[in-house]
Formats: structure tokens, C-alpha cells, sequence
């Protein structure tokens, strides 16, 4: 990163002089991210819907990454700006990881994250915000870990459960009342599909399963074996259950009142 | 003020290939090797911490002898061109040759450079392929010229013999097993003609694996895996050193 700065420093993000602009600025944006922990790993998932004002602007955006072995990351806000943050993201924990012969450890993963966001302050205020979210499997702890972020940089981290994004609000709704503290790994991977299934049934800028173009959320799990990316079959199979409880109960499952 | 003594620029290169040519000779042996399945680098190294193999990007792996702190400048030199590079382009456009031609570049300006001592340390930079035609491995000796290997390399103090010894026994398609098994056996003949035993811990062994799901091919061998292989290699037949061969990782 150092290297980059001093040798090409037009190839990072927060080096670039800003053009003055008035109103907000059309690009795609991103929309919603969640995460749920479980014993023994964490489960990190994400919409497949890019929106660009009233208009979908993609409908089977990736925004969950890998970003090495034990993390991932999942953006919410400005497509391209996050793409291009999660690729240095990645190449900076590569490239530590080459040099120094050893990983970095998940919270110094994260407090780089946070630092990147920071550097992007100037673009977040004329509306071009990016908003990640980030998980990863604590190898020295042996659990997995959800830290989330402000535009600021701020970030704090997460027990149990987070969502980023516009449809953040219901899914965090969805999982407070599903979630539980015995999650299998599979039962993770249901609750992610449900909170996704509740943002995108109230929110408008978050995709739900699209059955008829076979677009299912992207779902991925890190346990200690290292990062692994549900296949489209399983994807599809777990919507598809979801789908069908939710065809004869269309609010998904209820939780116990007392 | 006294006349420098004359001295011919022939006399003074040799001087200076001779002057890293004893410093490489000074360190231990390596050997690279093709096997069915990817390149393996086998080494003595009795230190844990400090690596004569490492990963350069995803398909490129690094093997060096000679002094340490002078290869481990190079090799971090190269992992910033490797990232850069895939940064700025494509994860493909990252390639072995590129890169040994940067080191080639970088040897030779500083052997032929009067101000500074020449490095002592010869490199080996290997690219595995999708296939085993697609393998390259590049030796780098200290003046910076580079050579074109096939099969087998071996570059470090007792290298020549090793490598006669290696073109000899090597073939194409062994399986990992087999491939360390020959490297052990080349790195303990002594120039004498006889056996030393190399203990396992003493070993440094990493494949660049073809066969990996990961973008990343490069992986360490150490520990209860590299005696698993070393043993399935011993006594066995071919047959039962494939089968150990196959279910590593």
C-alpha cells in the first residue's frame, strides 16, 4: 500500500482530486448485506440487486468477496467504488501475507478495512458512499467474527448478527427474532436467506430469489477450513425452501410471542 | 597521489564471479522438480523462520541460494512487482518470465555495477502450467543471465554434481512422492560418493500444485504430511506412492 502510494499513487482510491459536483451523482449502488455467527464459523450473504435511483440497474451483482483464506467481505453503497476497495482490500492482505510469511490477524484485517473507507470520506459526502461489512473466521479465538462500518471508517464489531445496506433495517429485524445461539451451519445459512427474503419483501432497492432467471443470493461460509462459496445448486435449493414455506406463510416463521 | 593498479576488465569480472560464485557455494544445496502434478522444491534448511522457497503470485513460486538477506531483498522486490502488475492489469498477466526478466535485470546491473559487492545468490523462478508442457522453470545465477531449465534444477553449493545426478534420474510424470524421494536422494550424496541422512526436519519442501482448487497453487509441505510422503516414497512400490501422493492436503 505504502509501495503503491509512493510509486503509483493514482491507482489508489483516495488519491483522486475530486471534480465539484451539484446533486447527486448517478451510479449503481449496492444494496443488502447480512451476517449471522454460529458456533463454529460465521455465514456471510448478500442480494444479487444494483439500483440506480427508481431504476435496477443490475440483477445479478456480486457483492459478497472473499477477501483471503479466513474473511470476507460484503459491500453495500457505490458498486464500483467498492469493487475497486475490495480488490486493494484483498491485494493488501495478499501481499502482507507473501512478504511477512504470516496472516494478518482478523482485527488487524479489519482495522485496515476501516482505514480504506476512511480515505473514501471525500467521495461518501458528495453521495458516492461505500459501506462494507466484514467477517471472517478468528483463527487464534476459533470464532467467527462480524465487524461493521460507518462511512467514516468508523467500525465496531458485531455479536451474533449484522446487516449493512438499505434493507438493513428489516433484515435485522428478521434475524433478531430467528436467531439462536445453537445455529448449525445450515440453519445459518436458512436464517440468511430469510432476512434477505424480509428486506427485499420491504425494501424495493434489494432483490429477492429470482425463480424464473435462476438468480439466487450469494451465500458464503467461513469456518476453520477457510472461506467456502455455497454452489448455485445449494443456493437455489435453500431459496427454493424458503420460497415454499413463505407460499403458504408469506410473512416467513413466527416466533414465540413470551 | 598514488596510480590505481591496472587491472583488465576480464580479470576484474572474473574476480567478481569467483567472489559470488564462493558465496553461493558456501550455502546448501536446493533442487527444483517437475513432477506429474505440479513443480516441487526441496531444500535442507535447519531454520523454521527463514524460507528459501516462497510464493511469488498465484502460479509462481521463488527458490534462492546463497546469502539471505541479499535474496530476501530480491524476493520481496518481486512479490511488489508480482501485486502490482495483477493489480494494475489482470491476475494473468502475471507472469514467470516478466519476472525473471526484472531479475535478470536487477543481477546483472549490480554485478557489472563497479560500486557495489555482486550478490551472492542464485535464483530459480517456476510458473506451473495447466498442463506439464506449460511448466517453466528459470534459473538466475549471480551475473544475471538466465537459463531455460527442464525437469530439473539444482542451483547452490554442490550443484553441479546434483544436477548430473538429476538429469539422470529424473523422468517425466513422478508422482510427488517419487519426485522428493529423487531430490532427497540427490541433496544427501556427498561430493565423496557417499550417503548423509537428511532428517525430515531438516527439510524445506513446497509445491507449486496444479491440482489445487485454490487461485493460489503455492503450498508449504511440512510437518506430518512431508513424513507421509517421505515414508510413502521409501520402501513402497510406485503404485502405493501414488495413492499417498494423491490424498496430500
Amino acid at each position: 500500500m505504502d509501495f503503491l502510494g509512493e510509486h503509483q499513487p493514482e491507482l489508489l482510491p483516495g488519491k483522486r482530486q475530486l471534480p465539484p459536483t451539484q446533486g447527486v451523482i448517478e451510479a449503481p449502488h449496492g444494496t443488502t448485506i447480512v451476517a449471522v455467527t454460529f458456533p463454529g464459523g460465521v455465514v456471510l450473504a448478500g442480494d444479487r440487486r444494483a439500483t440506480m435511483g427508481n431504476v435496477i440497474a443490475q440483477r445479478d451483482i456480486e457483492k459478497v468477496f472473499p477477501a483471503d483464506e479466513y474473511s470476507a467481505v460484503g459491500i453495500a453503497g457505490t458498486a464500483g467504488l467498492a469493487v475497486e476497495m475490495v480488490k486493494l482490500f484483498q491485494l493488501e492482505l495478499e501481499h502482507f501475507e507473501k512478504v511477512e510469511g504470516a496472516q494478518l490477524s482478523l482485527e488487524g484485517k479489519a482495522n485496515r478495512l476501516s482505514t480504506m473507507i476512511r480515505s473514501n470520506l471525500g467521495m461518501a459526502m458528495q453521495g458516492l458512499a461505500v459501506v462494507p461489512l466484514f467477517a471472517g473466521f478468528d483463527v487464534d479465538r476459533a470464532k467467527g467474527r462480524i465487524f461493521s462500518y460507518d462511512v467514516t471508517g468508523g467500525r465496531s464489531e458485531e455479536h451474533n448478527f449484522a446487516a449493512t445496506g438499505s434493507g438493513s433495517i428489516f433484515a435485522r429485524g428478521a434475524m433478531k427474532k430467528l436467531f439462536r445461539d445453537d445455529l448449525s451451519e445450515e440453519q445459518a445459512t436458512t436464517l440468511v436467506v430469510q432476512a434477505l427474503y424480509d428486506a427485499a419483501d420491504d425494501d424495493s432497492a434489494t432483490g429477492g430469489p429470482d425463480v424464473a432467471r435462476r438468480i439466487y443470493p450469494i451465500i458464503t461460509v467461513i469456518t476453520e477450513d477457510g472461506f467456502r462459496r455455497l454452489t448455485e445448486d445449494e443456493a437455489s435449493e435453500l431459496s427454493r425452501a424458503v420460497l415454499a414455506r413463505r407460499l403458504e406463510e408469506p410473512d416467513g416463521p413466527r416466533a414465540a410471542l413470551l | 597521489m598514488s596510480t590505481p593498479f591496472y587491472v583488465s576488465p576480464q580479470q576484474a569480472m572474473a574476480d567478481r564471479a569467483e567472489y559470488a560464485r564462493k558465496g553461493i557455494a558456501r550455502g546448501r544445496s536446493l533442487v527444483v522438480l517437475q513432477f506429474a502434478d505440479g513443480i516441487v522444491f526441496v531444500g535442507e534448511n535447519p531454520s523454521r523462520a527463514l524460507h528459501k522457497f516462497s510464493e511469488i503470485y498465484d502460479r509462481i513460486g521463488f527458490a534462492a541460494a546463497g546469502k539471505y538477506n541479499e535474496y530476501e531483498n530480491l524476493r520481496i522486490g518481486g512479490v511488489r512487482y508480482a501485486d502490482l502488475r495483477g493489480y494494475t492489469y489482470d491476475r494473468d498477466d502475471v507472469t514467470a518470465r516478466g519476472l525473471a526478466n526484472v531479475y535478470a535485470q536487477t543481477l546483472g546491473t549490480i554485478f557489472s555495477s563497479a560500486a557495489e559487492k555482486p550478490y551472492e545468490v542464485e535464483l530459480v523462478v517456476a510458473e506451473v502450467g495447466e498442463t506439464p508442457e506449460g511448466d517453466q522453470i528459470y534459473r538466475l545465477p549471480h551475473d544475471g543471465s538466465i537459463v531455460d531449465e527442464h525437469g530439473s534444477v539444482a542451483v547452490g553449493g554442490n550443484a553441479e554434481q546434483i544436477s548430473s545426478y538429476l538429469d539422470r534420474e529424473h523422468r517425466e510424470g513422478m508422482t510427488l512422492a517419487e519426485a522428493l524421494k529423487l531430490a532427497v536422494t540427490a541433496l544427501s550424496r556427498e561430493s565423496n560418493g557417499t550417503q548423509r541422512e537428511i532428517p525430515a526436519e531438516r527439510l524445506e519442501v513446497a509445491v507449486l500444485d496444479r491440482t489445487r482448487p485454490q487461485q493460489r497453487k503455492f503450498r508449504r509441505i511440512v510437518g506430518p504430511q512431508l513424513s507421509r510422503l517421505l515414508e510413502a516414497a521409501g520402501p513402497a512400490t510406485a503404485a502405493e506412492a501414488e495413492e499417498s501422493g494423491g490424498d496430500v492436503e
